[in-house]
């Protein structure tokens, strides 16, 4: 079984010379979260296409100045919504969780470091 | 790295990494499988041109025609082009003449088509021994092929760059171009392996 990600149009992952690319480490974990609960019939693929088209729409109608588009960024919070729709995993607690991760002491280890990659942006 | 974004947000990267200490706390992923995944995706899934090209030649006839007697242009048609993707011949694979395709000389590949070649295809025991052994090199990747299913290994070289046509696998008339597109896999293009319907599992 694999995912039918969508070749075309904007719902459609980076890809470069038809590749798949991350352009962060974290890309790449939030991809195999929804691909990985996919596979294990946590979720139809269609719930998750419309959830992403609607991220992506929402994002279309309206963002902060400045924000550049990112590709991941609703990939992530389409697969909270469809999350938090049963109570899987509720929004809160992500944020509840994300907010402790960020008070760990500077310089902490957090697996962003265990490969080389771009910081310039 | 910051951890969050100026506006007092959280950034992506943090929220990922909560997310997934969440989901594999309640046993709903395996951070190791997702592992998995992820390098499956990149790697086989990957090759989305080459995979355009070989869904095209299934269901165009004209085009399919156009593409064995001059890969380089009918690939070119759908807009596959650059460096190492000049001379690229395609052969099609058949239910009595299978090709495999190997560099031996080092590891030409026409990477517009099928990305980065995998790290299999450079290694030198890989190149030696499909050329002498392939039925059995195909059997130890997982591919069986009947006795009497004719194996054709054919040499890359910066003169001449193969690319294997697939058979179509049986049961997928009523699939659209699109769909077709997701079954094709990298291995698949090289002759390595066989394309397999929807719900059937490689071997």
């Amino acid at each position: 079984m694999t995912a039918p990600l969508a070749i075309d149009g904007q719902a459609a992952p980076p890809r470069i010379n038809g590749e798949l690319v991350f352009a962060e480490p974290w890309e790449s974990r939030a991809f195999g979260m929804a691909v990985s609960l996919y596979e294990s019939g946590m979720f139809d693929w269609l719930q998750f296409r419309a959830a992403l088209i609607a991220r992506i729409g929402a994002w279309e109608n309206g963002h902060p100045e400045g924000e550049c588009w990112n590709y991941y960024q609703h990939w992530l919070g389409a697969l909270e919504d469809v999350l938090a729709v049963d109570g899987t995993v509720f929004t809160d607690e992500v944020t509840d969780r994300a907010k402790a991760l960020a008070g760990r002491p500077a310089g902490y280890d957090h697996g962003d470091h265990d490969h080389p990659h771009d910081h310039g942006h | 790295m910051s951890t969050a974004e100026p506006s007092g947000r959280i950034s992506p990267a943090l929220r990922t990494e909560a997310l997934e200490q969440l989901l594999t706390e309640r046993s709903l992923v395996d951070p190791t499988v997702m592992d998995k995944f992820i390098s499956t995706y990149e790697t086989s899934v990957g090759p989305l041109n080459g995979a355009k090209v070989v869904a095209k030649a299934w269901t165009d006839a004209e085009y399919k025609r156009r593409l064995l007697a001059d890969g380089t242009a009918a690939i070119k048609e759908l807009g596959f082009s650059g460096p190492q993707g000049e001379h690229i011949v395609v052969v099609e694979n058949t239910t009595d003449r299978h090709n495999v395709v190997v560099c031996t000389l080092c590891s030409c590949y026409p990477w517009p088509v099928l990305g980065l070649p995998p790290s299999w295809y450079k290694d030198p025991a890989y190149r030696a021994r499909v050329v002498k052994e392939p039925r059995r090199v195909l059997a130890e990747m997982g591919l069986d092929l009947p006795a009497d299913v004719e194996i054709v290994v054919r040499d890359s070289s910066s003169e001449v760059r193969w690319l294997v046509l697939p058979e179509r696998p049986a049961g997928t008339d009523d699939l659209s171009e699109e769909q077709l597109v997701g079954l094709v896999t990298r291995d698949a293009m090289v002759g390595v392996a066989k394309v397999h319907g929807p719900g059937t599992e490689a071997a």
